[in-house]
């Protein structure tokens, strides 16, 4: 066990020197293109910002989606001649009745892998709608696969969605990733105060254009309250244009009422929809709405027909900023829930890499003295395998661009106690070892043999509970079983490789003298 | 730190008074645990947790309450954290539906206060994401907790793993009844705490065990109570030199890693404590009630190797 041959020699300390430099790179400066110019990464606990989850509310877009359902089975229905009754959409499921001898046709019909209602989704094996027919009775509702493509689609669209809107607000490195089959994680580093983010992400921004109705005709209309009061206008269902046909809205500001506005293009299409309402009812109101509140109800004055238009209704330059910036960045197919919130003052990570810092550099040191005064010398080859094990920790982390959090320094902190433990057995293994053996070199060599499977068996243990950790954990508490677990890594190689290899230079150049450790 | 034993110490002797002590110890925690329950902090339970500091301000504990209790937010708990004018604020309901939420309470704060309040931090779990993690939580302790079983039934035999489990399952009942006892906050950095306790008292008693292996193999005519006590013996010195080093890096934590890590760490001061006790006089008593001898490790093919 004390014998190395000079490649495993080259190899060792190769690592060792690599692994060095790129943990040393973190305290400097050194210019991008350097190769040693990674970092640790700090968690939000540490350098202070945002993390968000959402999930998306598929609930609207399902119903939705079955009322354009129910129209097309009503067409279907009614071009077939087929006779049915009580067609309702209950509890996201369509139900209807037919005659007796026509279930079987509708059931031919809906069950065709190419008719247009129901889809059939060749990768699932199965069909988009669940099915089913008691005596005359039939309900159709959405199947565990047709339900699945809904989220799924909705998600991807709103993370393309959310995306924008977080790019142009301008954070600094933003993370958004897919969670699940729908939920969307967003991590905002350094923004203290997500507040901004918050409101932009809640917005479907649904935008319609609608003409506020006259007093008389109660028919198709619907009272919906303003965006800024408690005020409601009895407005037209009929949606005359929409913010599909939008193609860039900018916040403006307008000299004549000094107010700020935002100011917004139609595509050819919009523009040409836009002119004919705009033309056809001159005096009327046109009410702007947004997520089923009035953003204003203007008076139209004259046509508008060069599809430019302006969007006035007291914001300020900031809200008429986000309001513009909702408009490019398109509509979210759902409305998205923030369903977990954690924020962390920059001050407060500050604070926490400070806290973190001093107890490491304490414990450290109490566990250098520790050792120093149990094992003398030896016990300087341990601290030296320590500060070296630290090295490597710092370094592997630094490679794999892995995470640093405020547990993960407490990982670091546990590591250094138990790092030592690997060499305590092996000294205590020796020193019962010499009490039989002569030759110093010979205990040395029974010890490192024997204390071998103890030493593997101890740390695989941890490193079982840090995979576990680190599998089912989540942000912070994974930062810990990351350096938990690396450091197990780091510390059987600074122990076995590097401490095997100074003891071993240590007990050869003294193998006649009388060694006790 | 030099532990000298009587010459005629025997660990043996001491194990049916230590086991019924930990019998007491396990009832007591579990009893603890149904009728106290744990306190669960926002990340399992769900609510709102927000760490405050008053800027350039004396504020009084009391004036953050009544602050508070003006805004109907349900049952609120403040207490002081850390740092003077630094406070801890839990609120039972989270309203992430709410997008300002969180806004709102700090004007409303600092409109009652007459100063700045900082929200240095704000954590805010609907009812949904505390469900999964609380689940995840559990998942967690008992898939190590069966990984371990798994692992030393391969490595030993069964005796040892069902010993090992028992020390296991003891150390996580006792340190989670300490911190109901103590109504201390249980969150997600406990059930790390409460891992890593697993991964360090199995790491102590598969140091003992293995050693027990050896001296069953070496010697045949010695029982397994003179085994054990010899093993625990002759590694005993091993087995106080790791726990102090680890207590030493861990009270570091504890004393100046700052207030969010003080649960974390005081979980692991109780779990290594507790942990190296079990793995003394909890799994190595078991492997003497369980009547292991040579013939159960010398069973498996590696038994070649000794002498």
């Amino acid at each position: 066990m004390l014998y190395f041959s000079k490649i495993k020699l080259v190899i060792i300390y190769f690592i060792i020197i690599i692994l060095t430099l790129f943990s040393l790179a973190n305290f400097t400066n050194i210019d991008d293109k350097f190769l040693f110019s990674k970092k640790v990464n700090l968690g939000l606990d540490l350098q202070g910002g945002s993390y968000l989850l959402l999930e998306v509310n598929s609930h609207p877009l399902i119903k939705q989606k079955l009322q354009n359902k129910v129209l097309s089975l009503r067409k279907y229905l009614k071009d077939e001649k087929i006779k049915y009754k009580n067609l309702r959409l209950n509890n996201e499921k369509i139900s209807f009745q037919l005659d007796v001898n026509e279930t079987s046709k509708f059931e031919e019909f809906f069950l065709n892998k190419k008719n247009l209602i129901n889809n059939y989704f060749q990768q699932y094996r199965s069909y988009e709608m669940d099915f089913s027919v008691e005596e005359t009775f039939v309900t159709i509702s959405y199947s565990k696969y047709g339900l699945i493509e809904i989220k799924s689609s909705a998600l991807e669209q709103s993370l393309i969605i959310v995306r924008k809107r977080i790019d142009e607000v301008g954070t600094n490195e933003p993370t958004i990733i897919r969670r699940g089959n729908d939920r969307i994680l967003i991590e905002l580093p350094g923004l203290d105060n997500p507040n901004r983010i918050k409101n932009l992400l809640g917005k479907t921004a649904n935008l319609t254009f609608r003409l506020v109705s006259d007093d008389e005709s109660d028919f198709g209309s619907e009272l919906m309250p303003y965006e800024d009061s408690e005020k409601q206008l009895k407005i037209s269902k009929r949606v005359m244009m929409s913010g599909d046909n939008l193609i860039n809205a900018r916040p403006t500001f307008d000299n004549l009422n000094n107010e700020s506005v935002v100011s917004f293009t139609l595509d050819r299409v919009g523009a040409m929809k836009f002119g004919r309402v705009t033309t056809d009812n001159v005096g009327k109101r046109l009410a702007i709405v947004l997520d089923n509140k009035i953003i204003s109800a203007p008076v139209i004055r004259e046509p508008i027909l060069g599809g430019n238009g302006q969007i006035s209704g007291n914001f300020t330059l900031q809200s008429a900023s986000d309001f513009a910036l909702l408009l490019r960045s398109g509509a979210l197919p759902a409305p998205l829930n923030i369903i977990e919130e954690r924020t962390v003052g920059p001050d407060l990570g500050e604070d926490s890499i400070k806290s973190g810092a001093i107890s490491l550099l304490i414990g450290f040191l109490l566990v250098i003295a520790y050792m120093l005064y149990k094992y003398r010398f030896l016990g300087i080859v341990a601290n030296t395998a320590l500060i070296i094990n630290l090295l490597l920790l710092l370094g592997m982390l630094t490679i794999l661009e892995a995470t640093l959090t405020l547990p993960g320094i407490a990982g670091i902190i546990l590591t250094v106690g138990m790092a030592v433990d690997a060499n305590v057995l092996i000294y205590e293994r020796i020193k019962e070892e010499m009490r039989t053996e002569k030759s110093i070199i010979h205990a040395f060599d029974m010890g490192y043999k024997r204390a071998q499977s103890a030493v593997l068996d101890a740390n695989i243990t941890t490193l079982i509970s840090a995979i576990i950790l680190y599998s089912l954990g989540s942000g912070p508490v994974k930062g810990f079983a990351v350096t938990l677990g690396i450091g197990i890594v780091t510390t059987l190689f600074s122990v076995y490789f590097f401490a095997r290899h100074l003891s071993s230079f240590y007990v050869m150049k003294n193998k006649d003298k009388k060694i006790s450790i | 730190m030099i532990i000298r034993l009587p010459q005629d110490f025997l660990f043996t002797n001491h194990y049916r008074k230590l086991n019924f002590l930990s019998l007491i110890l396990i009832v007591l925690s579990v009893l603890i645990i149904l009728f106290k329950g744990l306190n669960l902090g926002v990340d399992f339970k769900g609510g709102t947790l927000i760490e405050i500091r008053m800027e350039n301000a004396n504020v009084n504990i009391g004036e953050i309450r009544q602050s508070f209790l003006k805004m109907n937010l349900g049952d609120v708990t403040v207490k002081k954290f850390g740092k003077k004018n630094d406070f801890l604020v839990k609120i039972e309901i989270s309203k992430t539906d709410d997008k300002n939420f969180i806004k709102t309470i700090n004007e409303k704060l600092s409109a009652d206060l007459g100063a700045k309040a900082n929200f240095r931090r704000v954590e805010n779990v609907g009812p949904k994401v505390s469900n999964e993690l609380l689940q995840a939580g559990l998942l967690a302790i008992s898939l190590s907790l069966a990984a371990m079983l798994i692992y030393i039934w391969i490595r030993f035999e069964w005796q040892f793993s069902l010993a090992a489990i028992t020390a296991l399952i003891h150390d996580v009942i006792i340190t989670v009844g300490i911190f109901s006892f103590l109504s201390y906050e249980v969150n997600l950095s406990i059930v790390a705490a409460v891992l890593t306790i697993v991964g360090y008292s199995m790491n102590d008693t598969v140091v003992i065990f293995d050693r027990i292996r050896e001296n069953l193999r070496k010697f045949s005519k010695i029982s397994i109570s003179e085994i054990s006590d010899t093993s625990t013996k002759e590694t005993l010195s091993r087995t106080l030199i790791t726990s102090v080093t680890t207590l030493l890096a861990l009270l570091s934590i504890y004393i100046f890693g700052g207030a969010i890590l003080k649960g974390f760490s005081f979980a692991m001061i109780i779990g290594v404590i507790v942990g190296t006790y079990s793995s003394i006089f909890v799994a190595t008593p078991i492997l003497n009630y369980t009547k292991v001898n040579q013939k159960t490790v010398l069973k498996d093919k590696d038994s070649v190797e000794n002498n």
